[in-house]
């Protein structure tokens, strides 16, 4: 039986109001005192933050304009914005999400293209495809993080080191998945094809094309997810911009309540995508037969 | 092509043809052994046979999707070497795209060869009325069920107006009333231009009900023709009122004597 809308909001509505619950109690409400007749805390402030805290600055960095640091006197525009590692540090959280959605959307679309790309010559050229299998599983197998000191020693501390970062980690999935997508065309589709008398570019185009799209749509929000990750992962690790940056920096400094509030930036910005995603996925998949496990 | 063809030729002829298939663990197996079969231009002849017997097998070589092992085949007196561009072949399984509504895969057929695209759709809009699915033209494959994909593949084939029909159990999946009904349209299409009709099935009363020639093969491995019976019931016929006929009934009671024996010794093979 399909559980209602409303039902499912509200269960999953609980979930949160009793995590949430359980932090506030356990942060805000002392369990004792110890010598010094200080509150103890079942969550210390210091460790955990306070629901109500990370809210409050997470509306203070979306209201505050300039998110920690000095602001600056410098124009806002796409040129500056996009030089992250420039000596103006002031940024506004929209900027930041900027940076990091454009880093993505970036790391998402170079990863597809070549994936494709390569995904489709490697299926309908099987030599070639021998001859570069160790080497496409050694670099899959390979944990990317090893790579972002490589890149930005590269590409410098911009946003470009992290497009690369998260193009090596969309890449693959595209590329495995178009791979597959080619080379599992149904043979009595492709025969059918081929008697109903289509050519070379005809049966790419009505038949490898939208079999190798639909097995690539299928993994859309994980390649999605891992444009972000890597994006994020990249201004961790070394950057002036981005919810990456803003996370290490607040960690640098021991600021739990700032962590907590990029986390949670962080989180709906990637509801909000992958959601986007779903928009997108339902009009594209529309011929697709329901997965059996939504079939409720 | 059409130039090239000799009008007194048979459309079909496969001539003394093995079909051999890689076995999985070495070896080959032979599935089809020296088959030999003529279909005249404009005859509907129909393949039975004991499941696994090597029915596909056959309209493959004829369509061209598979070279025979020895033996050759011939389309219109031309030595087939690649696909039978003169050949609609409608396949015993799904194959239509499943990311095509039902009209877009029947307008697909004639957009291949060169119609523009809203006289494709309009004229596929009209064969899926012939084949009763008026209504259904934006489902996806998925949408519809088996005996309204094997619909929507029979007008995606005929759409294109082929000379050679090859059919593999159109109508198995139908129920038995859909099957007279679709029968009778495949008379009726067939009557008005007469193609060469290769057709199997595994229904023999079918068989005889729509065919000029019932052909029989033995069961496999090294599947023979074993039979080939003339039906001389008259035309136009009705699939459905043909059997209540005297004569009916003796081709039947003559041909299912040949056919018994094999249809054992395909499941004997199996148990033994
Ligand atoms: N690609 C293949 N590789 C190996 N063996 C095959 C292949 N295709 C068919 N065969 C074998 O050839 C024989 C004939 O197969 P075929 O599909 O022609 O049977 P059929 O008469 O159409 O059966 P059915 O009535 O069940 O459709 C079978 O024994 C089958 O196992
Ligand atoms: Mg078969």
């Amino acid at each position: 039986m399909p559980i209602a809308r409303w039902k499912l909001f509200l269960l999953q509505a609980l979930v949160a109001v009793v995590a949430l619950g359980v932090w506030h109690v356990g942060a805000t409400i002392p369990i004792s005192l110890d010598g010094q007749n200080k509150p103890v805390y079942l969550l210390p402030p210091f460790f955990f933050s306070a629901p109500l805290d990370v809210a409050q600055r997470v509306v203070k960095m979306f209201t505050d304009g300039t998110v920690k640091i000095a602001t600056c006197a410098e124009p806002f525009n796409i040129a500056t914005m996009l030089q992250t590692n420039n000596s103006c540090f002031g940024k506004t959280i929209w900027q930041h999400l900027a940076i990091t959605s454009i880093e993505g959307l970036l790391a998402f679309a170079i990863g597809s293209i070549a994936g494709v790309a390569l995904g489709f010559w490697f299926a309908r050229r099987p030599l070639v495809a021998a001859v570069f299998d160790p080497y496409i599983k050694m670099f899959n197998a390979l944990p990317r993080v090893v790579l972002a000191p490589i890149f930005m020693l590269w590409l410098g501390l911009g946003i470009w080191s992290k497009v690369a970062l998260g193009v090596t980690l969309v890449f693959f999935i595209v590329f495995f998945n178009v791979y597959q997508g080619v080379r599992e065309v149904s043979p009595v589709i492709l025969a059918n094809a081929r008697m109903l008398g289509m050519s070379e570019r005809q049966l790419f185009r009505h038949v490898y094309w939208p079999s190798a799209l639909s097995w690539m749509f299928s993994s859309l929000h994980t390649s999605v997810g891992f444009a972000i990750i890597g994006a994020v992962v990249g201004e961790y690790l070394g950057s002036a911009a981005g919810l990456g940056y803003l996370i290490q920096q607040a960690e640098g400094t021991f600021d739990v309540t700032g962590v907590f509030a990029g986390m949670t930036i962080l989180a709906a910005f990637v509801l909000l995508v992958d959601w986007l995603v779903t928009l997108v996925e339902n009009r594209l998949l529309v011929w697709k037969p329901p997965a059996a496990s939504q079939q409720v | 092509m059409a130039s090239e063809t000799e009008p007194t030729a048979p459309a079909v002829r496969l001539s003394h043809v093995d079909v051999a298939f890689p076995e999985p663990k070495g070896g080959v197996f032979k599935a089809v052994s020296n088959a030999s079969l003529d279909v005249a231009n404009s005859e509907f002849v129909a393949i039975v046979g004991p499941t696994g017997c090597g029915k596909s097998t056959l309209l493959n070589c004829a369509a061209g999707l598979l070279a025979p092992a020895a033996g050759h085949v011939e389309i219109f007196g031309m030595q087939l070497s690649g696909l039978n561009g003169h050949a609609g072949y409608l396949f015993q399984q799904d194959a239509l795209m499943p990311w095509k509504t039902a009209r877009d895969n029947i307008a697909l057929a004639l957009e291949i060869g060169g119609t523009p695209r809203i006289e494709a759709v309009e004229r596929a809009q009209v064969w899926l009325g012939r084949v009763g699915l008026k209504s259904f033209g934006d489902r996806y494959a998925h949408q519809l069920s088996g005996g309204q994909r094997k619909r929507v593949g029979l007008a995606q084939v005929l759409i294109r107006n082929p000379k050679i029909l090859l059919m593999d159990e159109p109508f198995g999946p139908l129920d038995a009333q859909t099957r007279q009904i679709m029968g009778n349209l495949l008379l009726d299409l067939w009557a008005g231009d007469k193609k060469a009709v290769l057709f199997v099935t595994h229904d023999l009363e079918e068989a005889i009900a729509l065919a000029d020639r019932v052909v029989i093969m033995s069961a496999g491995p090294e599947a023979r023709i074993i039979g080939d019976h003339t039906i001389d019931l008259v035309r136009p016929r009705d699939a459905t009122e043909v059997r209540l006929q005297p004569r009916f009934h003796a081709l039947h009671k003559a041909i299912w004597g040949q056919l018994r024996s094999e249809v054992i010794k395909a499941y004997g093979g199996e148990i033994g």
